[in-house]
Order: structure tokens, then C-alpha cells, then sequence
């Protein structure tokens, strides 16, 4: 895949601005770098995204107002309410706590993946180490919340078997249950990954047959895949925390009653 | 011609003349016969494995959608509910797609058993 790569600009600038000093550091915890760049273009990309997006907030808060918002302003408030909105809507009206992790991966993704539409930059979504990264941080938030929310003993209790099933079909049920958190960082980062990668290949490929209007359609489905993928990644992790969070009750009639007015697929 | 198409023609011109870039890179042509037979084979299996996971996650996606769709024409009410939940079980038919095309991937870019 190292030759669909082609240089980028900021990443050579980067990497002569800081790759002395980031392989030095690197040399010195023992690890020997390999390649031409010792900062690869994906961590270049990211960095990008962190700096514009701290950028963006320092910039909107120094013109907060409520008497007369900004369009910017209007823009951002819209969006994190609709984050918010989900939120409750899922996990109940206590879901808003999860908000300030779910909204950032949102729009950091949403971001990224829109990032590979500008000539000169790529997506850093479309590589394999930066969704994994997201998955993982998803993955490890959502079982601490589950712990901090039904303590240790409640959470783990909750793998062994569905309320109101029978103790000894958690032999069963316990494995399954396992593989199936164990998959949800495999198909949360692979989902996104190969979506990214995928536009971007077909971009290419287009590109290099006919150099001319005719990839534009395929930027614009990009553009549509992009926003879904991103509010797909945040839905999902949405629901992971539903399922780690919720409280069962124990009561027979409101066996099923789960805190949120919505039922979690079954498939993930 | 008003300003706003002169500025878009302009943009696709750039765009065209980075592609050509782009496409003096390619790497140099390796004769077939370079290959051993595990590349090849793996090449055919690429591409059938996709067109089998694509035909089949497309089957899936169109009861999906005909199904919200019918939903949608006798309960216009909740199309909102309907539109949810057809998004997200789309994209959990899509994503095995993917892993399809991943595995496709590493097929074609990463040649297998270190071939």
C-alpha cells in the first residue's frame, strides 16, 4: 500500500521541522525507525485536525454571546445539541455526562474523514491506526463507565447472564458474550478504516484514469459517507455505553423496562 | 459566464493538473510471468470475494430499504423512527461488506504467507 502514498507537503515539512527531534527521543526509548519519514503522514494529518479544532474553540469562545450568536456559533450549538439530544434519547436523561468524549471522537472523525477531500492533505481516518485508536478509547470508556455505573461485581455480572435467564446458561452465554465485546473494537475500527480508505482508493483510481470532472461525483459521495460514517461511529458508541450503563431492574412486570425509551440491536 | 463558474472550472482545473501529479507516479509495469502462482491466485480470489460480498450485502440492503420503505408509505408518522433505525441496520449490513473489502485488500496489497 506504500505506493498509492504519494508525498505530501506538510508531512515533509513536518518531518524536517520535527523528525530530528521525535527520532532522537524515539532512539532513546530504544526504538529504531525504519522508514524515510519518522513522522508518519496519518500523525501529521491528526495533529492538523487537533491544532484547527483548538483553533476553532479558542477563536468561538473569545465571541460567546447570547444575545447575539454568530453563525459559527449558531452552527456548533446546533450540532452538540443534536449530540446531546441522541444522548438522552438512548441512555436516558442521565446521558448527557457522556457527551464531552462522544461529541470530540464525532467531530474529530467527521473531520478526518472530510480532511481527504482537500487536495494536499489525506485522510487520517484512512489508516488503520488511527480508527483502532478511536475503537480502543471507545472500547476502554464504556466498560469503565459500566463498572463506575453498576460497580465491578454488578458489571461483570451482567456478562454472565441476561436478567430473568437462568444462572447455568451463562456457560453459554459468558463466551458468547466475550467474543462479542472483543469484535466490537474490530468492527468499530474496520468499519470506518475500510469506508475511508475505500473513497479514497476509488478517488485515486478514478483519478488516474480520467483526470477530469469525472472523480467529482464520487467527492461528493464522499462527502455524504463521510458525515454518515462519522454519525455512525458516534451512534454505535452511543449504544455500547446504553448496553454498559443501563441499570436492570429486577421487579418481574418491569423486567424489560430498560431506562431508554429504545432497545440496543442485538448485532453490532 | 458569472463569476461563481469561472471560480468552479478554475478549481477543476487545479484539481485536474495535481491528478496528473499523482498519475506520473506509478510504479514500473512487472511482467506476469514475475509473479509466483500464490499472487496470482490471490489477485482472482480478491475479486471474487468482493463481488460475492457486495451482491450479497446489496440483497440484504435492498429488503432493508424496501421494507422502511413500505413501512414509511403506510405510516408516514413515524418516518423518523423508520429513517433511524433503517440508517443503522444499513451500515451493520455495510460493514460486512467491508471486512470483505478488507480482506480484499490484504489479498492484493499485502501478498499472503509472505510470497
Amino acid at each position: 500500500m506504500e505506493k498509492l502514498e504519494h508525498p505530501l507537503w506538510i508531512v515533509q515539512l513536518v518531518n524536517a521541522l520535527l523528525g530530528a527531534l521525535v527520532r532522537r527521543a524515539g532512539e532513546a526509548m530504544g526504538y529504531h525507525f525504519t522508514g524515510h519519514d519518522v513522522i508518519p503522514a496519518y500523525m501529521v494529518m491528526v495533529l492538523l485536525i487537533v491544532v484547527f479544532i483548538t483553533a476553532l474553540c479558542v477563536f468561538v469562545r473569545s465571541r460567546l454571546s447570547v444575545e447575539n450568536p454568530g453563525t459559527l456559533q449558531i452552527i456548533l450549538e446546533d450540532g452538540l445539541g443534536a449530540v446531546r439530544g441522541l444522548l438522552d434519547e438512548w441512555i436516558g436523561p442521565k446521558g448527557h455526562q457522556y457527551l464531552p468524549l462522544v461529541a470530540t471522537l464525532g467531530l474529530f472523525i467527521l473531520l478526518g474523514n472530510y480532511m481527504g477531500l482537500i487536495p494536499g492533505l489525506m485522510s487520517p481516518t484512512s489508516s488503520i491506526n488511527v480508527t483502532l485508536g478511536c475503537a480502543i478509547t471507545i472500547w476502554v470508556y464504556y466498560h469503565y463507565q459500566g463498572i463506575r455505573a453498576q460497580g465491578i461485581v454488578g458489571y461483570v455480572k451482567h456478562f454472565w447472564a441476561p436478567p430473568g435467564a437462568p444462572w447455568l446458561i451463562g456457560f453459554v452465554y459468558f463466551p458468547i458474550e466475550i467474543i462479542s465485546h472483543a469484535a466490537r473494537v474490530m468492527s468499530l475500527s474496520l468499519r470506518l478504516f475500510g469506508n475511508i480508505f475505500g473513497e479514497e482508493l476509488v478517488i485515486l483510481v478514478l483519478f488516474s484514469l480520467v483526470p477530469f470532472l469525472v472523480p467529482l461525483p464520487m467527492m461528493l459521495l464522499g462527502l455524504v459517507t463521510g458525515l454518515l460514517q462519522a454519525f455512525i461511529f458516534m451512534l454505535l458508541s452511543i449504544i455500547y455505553l446504553q448496553g454498559a450503563v443501563a441499570v436492570e431492574h429486577h421487579e418481574g412486570e418491569h423486567g424489560h423496562d430498560a431506562p431508554s425509551g429504545r432497545q440496543a440491536p442485538a448485532a453490532a | 459566464m458569472s463569476k461563481r463558474s469561472v471560480l468552479t472550472l478554475a478549481v477543476m482545473v487545479i484539481a485536474g493538473a495535481s491528478a496528473s501529479v499523482f498519475a506520473q507516479q506509478a510504479p514500473a509495469v512487472v511482467p506476469a510471468a514475475a509473479y509466483p502462482d500464490m499472487v496470482r491466485w490471490s489477485i482472482i480470489t480478491a475479486g471474487f470475494a468482493l463481488g460475492i460480498g457486495a451482491g450479497l450485502a446489496a440483497l440484504g440492503q435492498g429488503r432493508a430499504v424496501a421494507a422502511a420503505a413500505e413501512g414509511i408509505a403506510r405510516n408516514p408518522g413515524a418516518a423518523g423512527d423508520i429513517r433511524g433505525v433503517l440508517l443503522l441496520g444499513l451500515v451493520l449490513i455495510e460493514s460486512l461488506a467491508i471486512y470483505v473489502f478488507v480482506i480484499s485488500l490484504i489479498l492484493l496489497f499485502l501478498v499472503p504467507l509472505g510470497s
